[in-house]
């Protein structure tokens, strides 16, 4: 059985994309010859040629703009932003145009974009490169957003984003690109909309995403010791979000703990939380927690650990709401 | 006639009529005589049209109307040019040219009484983009498309409509630069009408727009937008070099808004009523309308003619706004998504319970 990085395993899930459906086209900022700054487009202007897969100036307006063009002109594009802060350029014509282009003309053309972008925290990155944009996206009626956790599930993810006839923003953890797992790579599976139990559990149960998803593992391995055992659910697609998971884990577990990266306040666990009062509030024993960055910028790399959500941080919040 | 677009000298626009309809420059762009006409028939009609508009809007009819007075050659002269293939990316105030691309006025016009957003007409089928209002977005689209046209081998050229204010934006400077270092079959199509809102295209920019063609590594152009005839002229050129792979063309036809932006705007607020009318003296229909009469293609038989019809036509389109009802509720959420979310389909149930 082979073994797949994350990188390895999108950038297979965009060469077979174009080599099922002629009308993808791969571009972005340094994904042609030099193969993107995460080498996720390694290799594919070589095997599809330039006019499939190509380089752009530095112009991510430009860039999101010209894909809602191209899907005029019946296209389907496939577009990398490099780096979170730096699709915020783009901004405009993805809540504009990208999100609206479809209700505008009545449903005549699909807005099937793609929009990749390397985005949260954890290598150390920059300033402008820690960035977890998913509220913005998730915020906005007409996309769909995912995160992928595992190598395996970033190849599914990424195919049924490109495969969708709606816009995709696939927000890519870049502190996940090496992570490894082996098996098969497959584009069936769990949906766009669903999320996957990571793990089952009966005291608590974790919400995350992205490269969260690992260091909630780690805190439900530690927590077992302790005779808690908690549920982890891996949301995958921050919109639509899983409403029977989320129902069916706060209803069986009766406790909750919403794990992310991006500021608290506003976040996507805020909409976690409510969700499940809605839902399952008769069955809550517990408030909701949260764990999350803080609500100030991403710091400096010598403090991003600081700023994460530690494994520490996440145990101490499930023992919390157990013993409430 | 030279393959090159002309350059005006300096900051004078190319004109083929000056602005009491007599002939300064070769005024044979290739049209026939009734081809002629039909650019003082879409010209007035246009015009008539646009004030059936404001008159619709006073009335409670429409929501706030941009009128287009006074760049009636700028939008017809370049539409007539367009190929029946060609695509058109407009912004908010190009009616004119939506009218000579064959959309239907009352589809058109549900944007501006509120019933739809964007393109209520069909865009595909009539080669014309959506109703664009944040200013400069459709340019990046153009370029998307007409790299997608190209993808595809065609022949087709897509046009970008913007104003002198568009050149402040990011995206144009985005879409320019695509279109240039693509060489992409593009023409991009100012209508520089002196105004953006209150802010006259002095305060915009220090330059001259056509100039900035060169920064991008692709000709510019200045016409006069007020003449019909150059402007068709610069616009089959453009085309043409677009058609032949020579890449895009950035026309910057120099018209003038004789009304307020929209019917929102006052602009005695900001602007002289003597500069208003020195521009309407400088009328593009009457300068044509005289020159086609004394160059003996049509008389006033078919002027008359051109009014009626327009005054007609302006009537329908009057009594088909009016009779476009509210949509129906279900439209708000029908077209959000083609494969729409569980709870998306929960929320549109209790919203039309």
């Amino acid at each position: 059985m082979r073994e797949w990085t994350m990188s390895g395993a999108l950038n297979r899930a965009l060469y077979d994309a174009l080599a099922d459906d002629p009308r993808v086209l791969v571009f972005g900022e340094d994904v042609g010859r030099s193969g993107g700054v995460f080498r996720v487009t390694d290799g594919l202007q070589a095997e599809y040629g330039e006019g499939r897969v190509f380089d752009t100036p530095i112009s991510e307006a430009g860039i999101a703009g010209a894909a809602v063009g191209l899907c005029f002109a019946g296209w389907r594009p496939v577009v990398e932003m490099q780096f979170d802060a730096f699709s915020y350029p783009a901004m405009e014509q993805v809540v504009d145009h990208v999100a609206k282009m479809r209700m505008r003309v009545r449903g005549r053309v699909d807005m099937s974009i793609t929009l990749r972008i390397p985005a949260f925290g954890g290598i150390k990155g920059k300033e402008h490169h820690g960035e977890s944009p998913e509220t913005y996206y998730a915020h906005t009626a007409g996309l769909k957003v995912v995160a992928p956790s595992s190598a395996l599930d970033a190849y599914r993810l990424l195919r049924q984003a490109i495969a969708d006839p709606d816009p995709v923003i696939v927000l890519e953890p870049k502190a996940r690109y090496w992570s490894k797992e082996s098996g098969e790579l497959a584009s069936d599976g769990p949906k766009i909309g669903d999320a996957r139990v990571l793990r089952e559990g009966e005291n608590v149960t974790f919400v995350a995403y992205g490269a969260m998803v690992a260091r909630v593992l780690d805190a439900a391995a530690i927590l077992a010791d302790e005779a808690i055992t908690a549920r982890v659910v891996d949301l995958r697609s921050l919109s639509p979000l899983d409403d029977a998971v989320l129902e069916r884990s706060a209803r069986e577990t009766g406790r909750v703990v919403v794990v992310h990266e991006a500021p608290r306040s506003v976040g996507l666990g805020a909409e976690v939380a409510a969700r499940i009062m809605e839902l399952a509030f008769d069955h809550l024993q517990a408030p909701v927690a949260r764990v999350t960055g803080w609500d100030t910028p991403y710091p400096p790399a010598s403090l991003e650990q600081l700023y994460l959500p530690s494994v520490e941080r996440i145990c101490d919040a499930a023992r919390k709401v157990v013993a409430y | 006639m030279s393959d090159e677009p002309e350059h005006g000298a300096g900051t004078e626009p190319v004109r083929i009529l000056a602005p009491d309809g007599s002939p300064v420059g070769d005024a044979d762009v290739g049209l026939s005589p009734e081809e002629l006409r039909d650019l003082l028939r879409w010209m007035v009609l246009a015009r008539r049209l646009d004030r059936e508009c404001i008159a619709l809007q006073r009335q409670g009819e429409l929501t706030v109307y941009p009128g287009f007075e006074g760049q009636e050659a700028a939008q017809v002269g370049s539409a007539f040019a367009l190929g029946q293939l060609d695509f058109v990316w407009p912004t908010f105030r190009e009616l004119a040219v939506a009218l000579v691309r064959g959309v239907d006025a009352v589809q058109y016009l549900q944007y501006h009484r509120g019933t739809w957003h964007g393109g209520p007409y069909d865009p595909r089928a009539t080669r014309f983009g959506p109703i664009c209002i944040p200013i400069a977005t459709q340019l990046p689209h153009a370029a998307g498309y007409a790299l997608g046209q190209r993808l595809d081998g065609t022949d087709a050229v897509t046009i970008a409509y913007f104003g002198d204010g568009s050149t402040s934006e990011g995206d144009f400077h985005e879409a320019a630069n695509l279109a240039g270092v693509w060489r992409l079959p593009m023409v991009l199509f100012c209508q520089n009408n002196g105004w953006a809102i209150s802010l006259p295209s002095s305060e915009q920019t220090a330059g001259e727009i056509w100039r900035r063609a060169e920064g991008y590594g692709f000709p510019g152009v200045r016409v006069d937008g007020n003449d019909v005839l150059a402007v068709h002229r610069a616009t089959q050129r453009a085309l043409e070099r677009a058609r032949r792979g020579d890449g895009p063309t950035l026309i910057e036809a120099m018209t003038y808004r004789i009304g307020a932006h929209s019917t929102a705007d006052d602009p005695s607020r900001y602007r002289d009523d003597a500069e208003v009318e020195r521009a309407r003296a400088a009328d593009p229909i009457a300068r044509f309308r005289s020159w086609l009469l004394g160059a003996g293609h049509a008389d006033d038989g078919f002027v008359t003619a051109c009014e009626e019809q327009a005054e007609a036509f302006a009537l329908e389109v009057r009594a088909g706004v009016i009779a476009t009802p509210a949509p129906p509720a279900e439209w708000m959420f029908d077209w959000v998504y083609a494969d729409p979310p569980s709870s998306f389909e929960r929320q549109r149930d209790e919203a039309l319970r």
